[in-house]
């Protein structure tokens, strides 16, 4: 996994509340057996009309916001479906930072198994940030995770955010969580010793 | 004392938290399926991993497969590489599989149960977020992502933060005619779906402990759909008798000596939680959902809300949106609303109690003109039990399409899915927008309510058709 240190990035306002991953990445796009290739697909149902052409009115089918890099959306972003298509699809799309309110469990935990920064911040800073995307559209932020700061460029918005320092420097680090893990394989292996669990026969 | 959770939680811990790391918690039993595993296998095989313990992992076709003749080959190309892939993956690593033509192939959340892989007391994980299902067993299982199959497949462990504790008190007992579906829609109406972010939640009450195994399970299925981690449900003499009988729960001596430690899970009284919420269900009707989330939902004597009643000027601008891809009109009587297509299945509501259920009301009926209906059992065993008791005959003769075993309609991966702007009365537990076909407009149902729209032809109260409900 590649480390987040800092990003610099042009702001995708999506005003909603809920977007459930279903809506992320339908499911027609998960037959996939690789991890990439997903951003083509991001929001497909929002993005693109019934015949397949793009529908203007979708936020990320207007410039320059397609070319956005942070997202900012409403409340418990993320929910639904367990499915890592999801911060596949936002990452390959161009994203590493999305910034709500709240979020939910499953889709926040995959978001930092990718490098995908998910950011909170309260009501009234995410209000704030709806507005100036809207009203400037080349309008950029920087997220510093070390600093654990947001702020734009032009100064008009600076705003600290809160992350647990584990998360934090796992991301500062870009370290292989499971090779990580793997330091721990004579502690799991003494715990098997006295932990009895009922077997899955070979054949079923 | 201590609460189920707790007792679960500190039984597995490889490495206790520290200051700077969560806990490292062990993970007793761990599902696979074809959609979102084939990453994780391929990320084993860059790194030249293998999978720790084959012995407590499971993997079965579901989600991606056909629902129609098996002997056929699969038309989607796509689907077919995934399926193949899946099979190929557990060879190379040795982990069992239950594929398209095993005789007990079904819906990942009904043949552990049914097979007696789920015990009370482990943990359980998936990459699938109804995982939550297996706590009906006094487990601790929750849906987890791709990298983290991958990390589970590779160490048996996972990295977790301790959530929060939630105790969900249903006051009352059950009126007739509502069902443990109508519960839980009551439960997330209640506290909407991000309601129980960061937490397990643990039924309890004397309706809880009435319910039957398969009603436990339709309970803590949608816990997710409240935003929870998990649901589970202390194991009782409920959970007794149906492990009894399973293939692969320890027979004998050995099944006398688990079922004491087993209810000796169960919460200690006294325990305390994080959080209660109190349900009161004592004048419950049968639930419905007119809008693009599992809160979005009424008992179906009300009527389509109104937006513009709605204070908070968020809430009203989703609730436009959702009517409007809904095609509703605010104040129209929700048992008036016409239904196109009917879905009796999912990991939620196709066992075969709610096959029986539905057929109680289907039986000597007629599906309505220009309604097209299904039954798709959850699994090789519920359609066999099904078809013994002649559950098959009762949809057929009544017009319902009787199909294999598979998730379906519920996310729609296969064919099974809804045209745009077609309605659906439907068992499963997710009414997003487009989840069961592109334009496709769901209403989350009870098994009794989705059978009675089907004869009807619109969203009905059960309780008004004049049939026999089983209470």
């Amino acid at each position: 996994m590649n480390p987040f240190t800092t990003h610099t990035g042009m702001v995708a306002p999506l005003r909603r509340s809920n977007v459930d991953t279903d809506q992320i990445i339908p499911k027609q796009f998960l037959k996939r057996i690789e991890r990439t290739g997903f951003g083509q697909f991001l929001f497909y149902d929002w993005r693109f009309n019934e015949n397949g052409l793009p529908n203007s009115d979708f936020v990320l089918n207007q410039p320059p916001y397609n070319h956005a890099t942070i997202l900012i959306a409403g409340p418990n972003f993320g929910c639904g479906s367990s499915r890592e298509h999801a911060p596949w699809a936002l990452m390959d799309f161009g994203f590493r930072v999305i910034i709500a309110p709240s979020f939910a469990d499953i889709f926040y935990n995959n978001c930092f198994q990718n490098g995908l920064l998910p950011l909170t911040l309260e009501d009234p800073d995410i209000n704030r940030l709806f507005d100036l995307t809207t009203r400037s559209r080349e309008w950029a932020l920087t997220v510093n995770l070390e600093e654990q700061t947001v702020k734009s460029a032009d100064g008009q918005f600076e705003s600290h955010f809160d992350i647990h320092p584990e998360r934090r420097e796992k991301l500062l680090r870009g370290l292989d969580p499971i090779g990580e893990t793997l330091l721990f394989t004579s502690a799991i292996g003494a715990y098997e010793k006295y932990h009895a669990v009922p077997l899955v026969p070979s054949s079923l | 004392m201590a609460t189920l959770f707790e007792k679960i939680w500190d039984n597995h811990l490889v490495r206790e938290e520290t200051a700077g790391q969560s806990t490292l918690l062990y993970i007793d039993r761990h599902y696979i399926h074809e959609v979102t595993s084939p990453q994780a296998f391929s990320g084993l095989r860059e790194t030249g991993r293998k999978v720790r313990r084959p012995d407590l992992t499971v993997a079965v076709m579901d989600h991606n497969v056909p629902t129609s003749d098996r002997t056929l080959p699969i038309k989607d190309e796509i689907a077919r590489r995934q399926i193949e892939q899946l099979a190929k993956n557990c060879q190379e690593f040795d982990v069992p599989l239950l594929d398209l033509h095993h005789p007990d192939q079904g819906i990942v959340h009904i043949i552990g149960p049914e097979l007696g892989l789920t015990q009370p007391g482990m943990t359980i994980v998936c990459g699938d977020s109804h995982t939550s299902t297996h706590g009906a067993f006094g487990s601790l299982a929750f849906g987890i992502g791709t990298s983290e199959v991958e990390h589970v497949l590779a160490t048996q462990t996972l990295w977790q933060a301790r959530p929060k504790t939630m105790e969900v008190r249903f006051v009352g007992s059950r009126p007739f005619g509502t069902t443990a579906k109508d519960m839980i829609l009551a439960l997330i109406r209640q506290i909407g779906i991000a309601g129980a972010t960061g937490h397990v939640i643990e039924y309890t009450g004397a309706a809880v402990t009435a319910l039957s195994m398969e009603e436990r399970m339709t309970l803590c299925n949608m816990s997710i759909e409240a935003g929870a981690r998990a649901g589970m449900v202390s194991p009782d003499h409920v959970t007794i008798d149906y492990l009894q009988s399973r293939p692969y729960v320890p027979q004998g001596a050995q099944f006398e000596s688990a079922r004491k430690q087993w209810l000796e899970l169960a919460t200690d009284p006294g325990s305390v939680f994080d959080r209660v919420v109190e349900v009161d269900i004592r004048q419950l009707a049968p639930m419905v959902t007119w809008g693009t989330n599992p809160e979005m939902s009424a008992p179906i004597t009300e009527s389509v809300p109104d937006p513009a009643l709605e204070t908070d000027p968020d809430r009203a601008d989703t609730m436009r949106r959702a009517l409007a891809y809904m095609g509703l009109t605010p104040g129209i009587p929700l048992n008036q609303i016409p239904v196109q297509r009917v879905f009796v299945g999912s990991c939620t509501n196709g066992r075969l109690d709610d096959l029986r259920r539905a057929a109680s009301i289907i039986k000597g009926q007629r599906v309505a003109a220009g309604v097209r209906a299904m039954v798709v059992p959850g699994s090789g065993r519920v359609k066999r039990s099904a078809e013994e008791e002649g559950l098959d005959s009762v949809f057929k003769d009544a017009g319902f399409e009787w199909r294999e075993p598979g998730c379906s309609m519920c996310l729609g991966m296969n064919e099974d899915i809804l045209e745009p702007g077609e309605r659906a009365a439907s068992t499963s537990n997710r009414n997003f927008e487009g989840r069961q076909g592109r334009g496709g407009r769901t209403h989350l149902v009870s098994p009794e309510m989705a059978a009675a729209a089907a004869i009807t032809g619109h969203l009905v109260d059960v309780r008004a058709l004049g049939l026999e409900v089983r209470s």
